[in-house]
């Protein structure tokens, strides 16, 4: 999995992108509310978010159970089920069935997997004319960009942003120019219709995969996953192999929660179960039904702490409650899964050493884990990465030696008193350069990403624990 | 001025000894916080000690040297062994001890049961004032309009959203107002202030925003003082009035700092 590594300076960037501050700031006020007011609609929501925690474990702790299972089910209706160990074999697999199937044009709904492992353009590299359906995804494609969420992968893009898209890439003759959200919505929906019904193969993602039916779950609340599965004679699904739950019940679980943590809907406008090709007695469907198993990474974090970061349905609570996130976007993560959720799972699908800013871009919050549906223990997980970080001496030398330093000097109390008074006084001497006397406006070394924004309140004359002792003993320390 | 009520104060806290984990913040930077830490503990009728002490290992057990952090918390557990209850006038040191010292021994039984009773016996100070002490009333007055900054540690590792209001509302000619978004952190986070000063600087500056919206106000409150050095120094750079308290200066009738020097 594709990871750019330079959070900082992409952060930075993204700091400066005004209109994306304002997108931001619009999750960050109307997302937490809308998700509040939809979850008292349950009757218990702790209750309902231990009965998911259990059901994603259940599924995680019998995983290889539940995928035969989810097999046997899927063949049984006169599927196939397809397992790929990482994104190569994902991709190839998924080339070789558009090539079975003599395709050339190739409709897609939003995957976050297939983001994952490219998907789009490995079929594009083998000649193949792939069209995203979802309508963010669509306009991402078009601009030849990545997804900033994982939900709505445009957040980032502005209206006269996708108006110049679509006068790009759109060869239509208009009575008016492009100006409304009216306009955009009605072409973008005359294009894609044109797509659907001349895809040969129409690949999706899927939100659930039901192990006792071989049913395969999919959300969409824009109707483009239903056209993607259904016209096309060829349906491929393309899922990650953690996404697996036992019973329909548990879908039905999941489902109250997912749309209320994701969109603060009681469910989304499309949920549809999809159970293998085109029955001798339906009247429409496709005559070929697949399923690709991505592992990808993924049981590598199977029996270790982060197994509880696959228990995620991709819901986006945690990124849209996460206020680095809504201060930087996504694109500045430099992975397609971005946030607090995408900080504990990009070290895991990639690698540590090119995802190493992700679990240290975080304050420790703790809003993640609160409105995690499935109780992820995220500040715990990030915590995981940064202890590996630290002992495969992948953070700076002056951090770990620092680290190392404080920690020395904290084991021996008394030591500590007297480095206390030394750095004191260092700081009053700095703070002794401007007239009022309290404040330090320039720090030298790593004090200086503290003053490049703030002002540092000058140390007392006398810690606390020397004036203690002074009081208490007479003077005497 | 204070409406407490004595008699079960005195059945709680008689012949209780607190230690005081004042923290390398307030120890530093604000010995007026430790002092007024020790003054609501006095009134609520403990006796406080304050033992020779340094750092509860949280910057490195957040930064990843589990090592360092285990052998600050085998230094701490020694130091404050002996008392009743350890008070620290923080929340994320305070949840330091209580929920992240039991998990840091999982091969060492022995080393893990010191941590759990430790944990045990620590308490944040607005949380043991309420919960433990049950305080309800305090001798202070302030005649300011006062927003309270949560913790995010407090709100979410150890349950502390209303003890600090409560005590708040019991400041004579003291007036809180809320901020629309009190549970969204406000950057500080540590280490990740000045490992990322940009975005903790965009944080502060929506928390600062959140602040002036609620209108006129004087006293920007905390329980913990990173985040008000992190605010306080923000607010100071853009030329604000604003003033930093921290909640035990509020709560013991020292906020013009007469303690301190």
């Amino acid at each position: 999995m594709h990871v750019e590594r330079d959070f900082v300076s992409l952060s930075g960037k993204a700091l400066h992108d005004e209109s994306l501050g304002e997108a931001l700031d619009t999750v960050a006020s109307v997302m937490p509310i809308i998700r509040s007011q939809a979850l008292t609609q349950l009757e218990d929501f702790a209750a309902a978010r231990e009965r998911a925690r259990e059901v994603r474990d259940e599924a995680l702790n019998r995983l290889d159970h539940y995928l035969e299972l989810f097999e046997q089910n899927v063949q049984a209706m006169g599927g196939h089920v397809h397992w790929a160990s990482d994104d190569h074999e994902a991709c190839s697999i998924v080339a070789q069935l558009c090539e079975e199937a003599d395709a050339k044009l190739v409709t897609k709904s939003k995957s976050m997997v297939t983001e994952e492992i490219e998907l789009a353009a490995a079929l594009e590299q083998r000649g193949l004319e792939v069209v995203e359906t979802d309508l963010g995804e669509y306009i991402i494609q078009l601009r030849g960009e990545k997804p900033s969420h994982i939900l709505a992968p445009a957040l980032h893009v502005t209206i006269p942003q996708v108006i110049d898209s679509f006068n790009e890439h759109h060869k239509i003759n208009r009575d008016r120019p492009l100006e409304d959200t009216d306009q955009l919505l009605a072409e973008a929906r005359a294009v894609l219709r044109e797509k659907f019904m001349k895809a040969d193969v129409g690949i999706t993602g899927a939100n659930f995969l039901i192990a006792e039916t071989g049913g395969v779950v999919v959300v969409t609340n824009e109707g483009n996953a239903d056209l993607t599965a259904s016209l096309p004679d060829t349906h491929i699904v393309v899922t990650g192999i953690e996404k697996v739950v036992p019973t329909m019940d548990d879908a039905g679980l999941m489902l109250r929660l997912l749309a209320r943590s994701a969109i603060g809907q009681r469910l989304s406008n499309y949920t549809s179960f999809f159970h293998g090709p085109r029955r001798a007695s339906d009247t429409a469907g496709p005559g070929a039904f697949h399923v690709v198993l991505v592992d990808n990474g993924r049981s590598n974090m199977l029996g270790s702490e982060l197994q509880d970061m696959l228990r995620c349905i991709r819901c986006s609570a945690c990124i849209n409650h996460c206020p680095v996130y809504t201060a930087i976007g996504g694109h500045a993560y430099g992975s397609v899964y971005p946030g607090p959720m995408g900080a504990v799972l990009t070290p895991g699908l990639a690698d540590l050493d090119s995802a190493r800013h992700l679990p240290n871009a975080s304050t420790f919050c703790g809003r993640c884990e609160e409105v995690c549906p499935v109780a992820i223990p995220i500040p715990k997980l990030l915590r995981h990465w940064r202890k590996q970080e630290f002992s495969r001496h992948l953070r700076p030398r002056s951090e770990r030696f620092g680290l190392g330093a404080w920690a020395w000097i904290n084991t021996r109390p008394s030591l500590y008193q007297f480095v206390q008074r030394v750095a004191a006084s260092i700081l009053r001497r700095l703070s002794a350069q401007r007239s009022d006397g309290r404040w330090v406006s320039q720090l030298p070394g790593p004090g200086a990403g503290w003053t490049r924004h703030r002002d540092l309140q000058a140390p007392a004359a006398r810690s606390f624990q020397k004036q203690w002792r002074e009081r208490n003993s007479g003077g005497n320390t | 001025m204070s409406e407490a009520d004595p008699a079960p104060i005195q059945d709680l806290s008689a012949g209780k000894r607190v230690g005081l984990l004042a923290t390398c913040l307030i120890d530093t930077f604000r010995p007026n916080a430790g002092f007024a830490a020790v003054r609501l503990l006095e009134q609520a009728g403990y006796t406080v000690e304050v033992p020779v002490q340094g750092c509860c290992g949280q910057p490195n057990f957040n930064g990843g040297d589990e090592q360092g952090a285990r052998q600050m918390a085998v230094q701490i557990m020694q130091t404050f062994a002996e008392f009743d209850y350890v008070v620290v006038p923080s929340c994320s040191c305070a949840a330091m001890i209580r929920v992240h010292y039991p998990e840091l021994f999982p091969d060492d039984a022995a080393a893990a049961a010191k941590a759990a009773a430790l944990a045990e016996k620590t308490w944040e100070l607005t949380s043991f004032l309420v919960d433990v002490a049950q305080v309800n009333g305090v001798d202070a007055a302030l005649d300011a309009t006062v927003v309270l900054h949560d913790s995010c540690s407090g709100l979410r590792e150890l349950g502390i959203r209303e003890q600090p209001r409560a005590l708040l509302g019991r400041v004579s000619g003291l007036q809180q107002k809320e901020l629309a978004n009190p549970d969204v952190c406000c950057g500080f986070g540590g280490t990740f202030c000045v490992k990322y000063p940009d975005i903790s600087a965009r944080m502060a500056g929506k928390k600062m925003a959140d602040i002036k919206a609620v209108g006129p106000c004087d006293v920007v409150v905390s329980t913990d003082l990173g985040c008000l050095m992190h605010l306080g120094g923000s607010l100071h750079r853009e030329g604000s009035g604003l003033r930093v308290l921290h909640i035990a200066e509020v709560l013991a009738g020292m906020a013009d700092g007469e303690e301190s020097d």
